[in-house]
Order: structure tokens, then sequence, then C-alpha cells
């Protein structure tokens, strides 16, 4: 749940479970299907493309490009009024997930469509760690 | 009576903008009340009634709660969501519900207080719940930041500038100067858009919708209730619904939208074309969705909504009027009733009472709503003058005949 002028804090459950755990090792982890070959974020126990239950991690290179990104110059809540402006950015990994995060590690004003990024790591409390992605 | 055995009889519609001592609850009732009057049926009259929670003060059981405020005992209750779509959504299987004979009539409303109930900051932060609460939520998101995804993208495909875009609400401003009961009807140019705060690039604060307190009711009515109404019964012709994805990072391609699919099953079920329509209602809650809607509805080709605003086309006068109330973006946003508020504009378009701001020989109109972040999308077909008269029983002599 949230925490009043504190930022949002995630509560994993058993369906993103792997994900977090992923992110705690430094790591993007997918589920990809045995039997399709399709990747996605969830579920862990059916594949969306096909039904199939085969399902296995998948961790990520990392690596992707920038398929789009707004630069954020309103804070939504107090939480955020520190760090605007940020950047909102959906990211197309090379394995053909696509993930919403923030980018870093740039001027808000570089960040462009297709620029090539890869995966850095977030801690936002002792158990939730945050993917977030750097200009590569 | 031939296909059309319901149609819409009835539309009501309070005061919008900052409306002190409201509650949603009391915008609630007086829509329900306008509405019914409209039709020329009593409140006690109702047999099915439609809401969506209030933002504001949510109820458990909403649509039994706006039954209790009102002092009726509908027969059938139902409480919906899909976001901004919801009430397309909700008129459709009211709808059902009239032309299947389980109710007489449908009520089908939606009120809340934004701006007087939530304001500005906590509206404002009460949107950011409609992220992922894994994939999106923990990135500060909200619904601005998360359409500005789109309308990056929108640009960057089609190569238009934001200056192209703003040609929308500048639009949408035109026809609200027409319409008395408009929250925003000064004259706005491309750049006061552009010189308006910038919220979530692209996208500045004169392009994204307002925060509003207003309510809006429909009557659906089987045939006995479009005997009794004193107006033109306005039909359903089509109605198409599509939902893509629920969370904007579970989309595929974020243009176009799924409105190209809902608009081709609403087109399909009613025999028609994008040329057969008078006029649009584009669900602006950002200026760019109005020209990403044209396209994807058929009225321009893919990259070219912008030019079509800009050469006036859809302004006041123009060959395809939009938005006649204004846009979301000009006459009113309390969340879910602006789909109703579209509908209850066309709606007095297609009865021909529309005064100064009437579209001439209008017959048909198409409204289009979406929900979620480019996830729900609903397309609705309306006209005057198929299966039933063109005036009801009790309009010989009418109000405001089209010309």
């Amino acid at each position: 749940m949230s925490e009043p002028g504190g930022r949002y804090v995630p509560v994993p459950d058993a369906d993103s479970a792997a994900f977090w755990e992923g992110a705690r090792r430094g790591e993007v982890a997918l589920w990809r299907c045995g039997a399709c070959d399709h990747r996605q974020l969830f579920p862990p126990q059916r594949c969306r493309a096909c039904g199939s239950a085969a399902l296995e991690v998948l961790v990520s290179r990392g690596a992707g490009s920038v398929y789009s990104y707004t630069v954020v110059r309103r804070a939504p809540s107090p939480a955020w009024a520190d760090r605007v402006p940020y950047v909102v950015a959906l990211v197309e990994l090379d394995e053909g997930v696509r993930l919403l995060s923030n980018v870093v590690g740039c001027p808000v004003d570089e960040v462009s469509i297709g620029m090539p990024v890869r995966a850095d790591f977030e801690r936002l409390t002792e158990d939730v760690v945050l993917p977030v992605f750097r200009p590569a | 009576m031939g296909e059309a055995s319901a149609a819409i009889v009835g539309v009501g519609e309070t005061a919008v903008g900052k409306l002190a001592g409201s509650t949603s609850l009391a915008l609630y009732a007086e829509a329900v009340v306008s509405a019914a009057t409209d039709a020329g049926l009593a409140v006690g009259e109702i047999e099915c009634l439609v809401t969506s929670n209030s933002r504001v003060a949510p109820y458990l059981y909403h649509a039994e709660t706006v039954a209790e405020y009102l002092g009726i005992e509908p027969t059938m209750c139902l409480t919906a969501g899909t976001g901004g779509a919801t009430s397309l959504s909700m008129l459709r299987h009211a709808l059902a519900l009239v032309r299947d004979g389980a109710c007489a009539n449908a009520v089908v409303a939606a009120a809340d207080n934004l701006a007087t109930g939530l304001g500005r900051d906590a509206t404002v932060e009460s949107m950011a719940a409609i992220g992922h609460p894994v994939f999106e939520a923990p990135y500060g998101v909200f619904i601005p930041a998360l359409y500005a995804l789109a309308a990056r993208r929108y640009l960057s495909v089609y190569g238009v500038g934001p200056e192209a875009v703003a040609a929308a609400p500048v639009a949408d401003r035109r026809h609200a100067a027409l319409h008395p009961g408009a929250q925003y009807r000064e004259p706005l140019t491309v750049d006061d858009v552009l010189a308006s705060k910038p919220v979530a690039d692209p996208l500045h604060l004169l392009e994204c919708a307002p925060i509003s307190d207003g309510g809006c009711a429909l009557v659906v009515g089987g045939p006995a209730a479009v005997e009794r109404c004193p107006h033109r019964p306005v039909e359903v012709l089509g109605y198409g619904e599509s939902h893509p994805h629920e969370h904007v990072s579970q989309a595929g391609e974020l243009v176009p939208t799924g409105a190209v699919e809902s608009g081709r099953l609403a087109y399909r079920q009613a025999g028609l074309r994008p040329g057969d329509v008078d006029v649009v209602y584009a669900y602006d809650a950002f200026g760019f969705l109005q020209c990403v809607q044209l396209e994807d509805l058929g009225f321009c080709g893919p990259g070219e909504g912008a030019d079509l605003v800009a050469s006036g086309a859809t302004s006041p006068g123009g060959r395809l009027p939009v938005n006649t109330h204004g846009g979301v973006l000009s006459h009113s946003h309390a969340g879910k009733p602006s789909a109703l508020f579209m509908v209850a504009e066309a709606v007095h378009q297609l009865r021909g009472g529309c005064g100064p701001r009437q579209v001439p020989g209008a017959t048909t109109a198409l409204v289009h709503a979406e929900g979620g972040i480019l996830a729900s999308h609903t397309t609705l077909l309306l006209g005057v003058g198929r299966s039933l008269p063109a005036s009801g029983p009790a309009s010989r002599g009418g109000t405001g005949v089209a010309a």
C-alpha cells in the first residue's frame, strides 16, 4: 500500500514474486512459453498467446530501446515533487517485452524514441528494488 | 415499429463547473429527475437504473444508493465501470434490457463533483491509481503521463508537431462559445495552449481535461415510452466496443487505437459509413485524442487528424462539426459523465433543438468514448427519422426544427 506523503510501494504477490526476486538480484525476470516462445511479464502460470502452462523464467539481458516516453513536469503527488522533471518511458526489451519504467542518468530533454537503454536497479525499500533504465 | 423497439427518449443535465455545496448523489438526483421529466415519465416509473460509482464519495452498492436517495424502487439496478467509456457501455446494456422487454425504460446516469468534492490536487493524485500496481504505479505515473506516452508516439509516428494537435482544444472552445452550459467559453488560441503549463511532455494544461462537477442522465424507453415521449425519439443505429488491453504497458502499437475496431463494429451494425455522419463527438480528455479518433473512425487518413481539425472543417459551420458542446476539454470533465454529456448533445442536435449551434439537417451522429489509457473503446451511432417517426406524437409543431 502507499505511505501518505511517501512513494507508492508495490506489494509483491504470487503473480509478481519472480519479478521482484529477480529485481533484488539485479535482473529483469520475464516468462517465456516453452510451447510457442511468447514472452510476457505475467501471469506466471499461463501463456497469454497460446494458453500453455509450459512457462519458464527468462532473465532479460537488460537491453532495449525507448518505444515512447514523457517528461513529467507536474508532480502527481507530493512524493514525486523533488524528482520533477523526470522521465516515464515504455522500454522495448530485446526479448520482445515492453516495460514501463523511469529513464535516469541523462538530462530529461535528451531522451528520444529509439534511444538504446540498459536496465539498472533502484532500491525503494529493504524488500523492493525497481528496474530503471539508463542510456546504453 | 420495425427494428427500433427502443430509443433515447429523455435527457437530463445539471450545470457543470465548480458547483459549491454539491454532492455526487445530489447531482445524480438532479440529472435523473431532469431526464425523467424530459421523457414525460414520473421518477417513480423508472424500472431500471444504471449508474457508475463516484470517485469523490464511493458507495459499495452505488445504483441502489442512488435509487434510495431518489425514493424509488426500480426493478433492476446496475453499477458499472469501464473508465471514461463507461457511460456508452452502460447505455448499450440498458438498451438490451429494454429491447428484451425486461423493463419498459432504463435510466443511465453519471454524476460527480470532482472540482468541489476532491479538488485539483486530490483529483490528480487519484489519477495515479489507474496504473498497474506492479508494473506502472511505482514509477510516478498518473493519467496525463500515461496518455503522454501515446501522444509522443503519435507525434513521432506521423511527424506531427505539438502545435498541430493544439488545434483540437481551440476548435472545442469555438463550439463551447456557442453552448450556454459549457464550463470554458473564452476564446482560445494555439499559442495559448502551447504557453500553458507543461504537465507531461508533450501535453500542456490547456490540452488536458479540466476537473469539473456535473451530472447527466439519459432515458432509454421501449414502445410505450416512445409513444409518450414529447420529443423526437433518437435511435441507436449501431454500437461497437473493443478492449485491446487494460494497462498501457501491455498495449500493442499505441496508435492506431482500439477505436478502429469499435468503429468498424458500429458502422457495420448500422450499415453506415463515415460519410453518412453529420456530427461527431470525440472523447478528447486530451486534445490529441480527438485527432487520433477522427482518423481511427475513418473521417480522414492516418496522421491527418490534426490537419482536418486545423482546416476548420470540424469547427462551427464546418462540413463535419466535432464536439458541438465544447468537447471534454471545454464543456466539462467530471469523469464518467463526460461521455453522457456527448450523447446528450448529440440527442439535442438530432432533435433539432440547438438553436444558434444547430448543425443544419443533422440526422446521424457518431459518439465515441474511451476508457482507461486507450483501453476500452465504445462507438455509438445515433439517428432520427429511420424506423421511428421523425417527430414524436407530442412534437408536432416542434421546436428548433433543423433546416
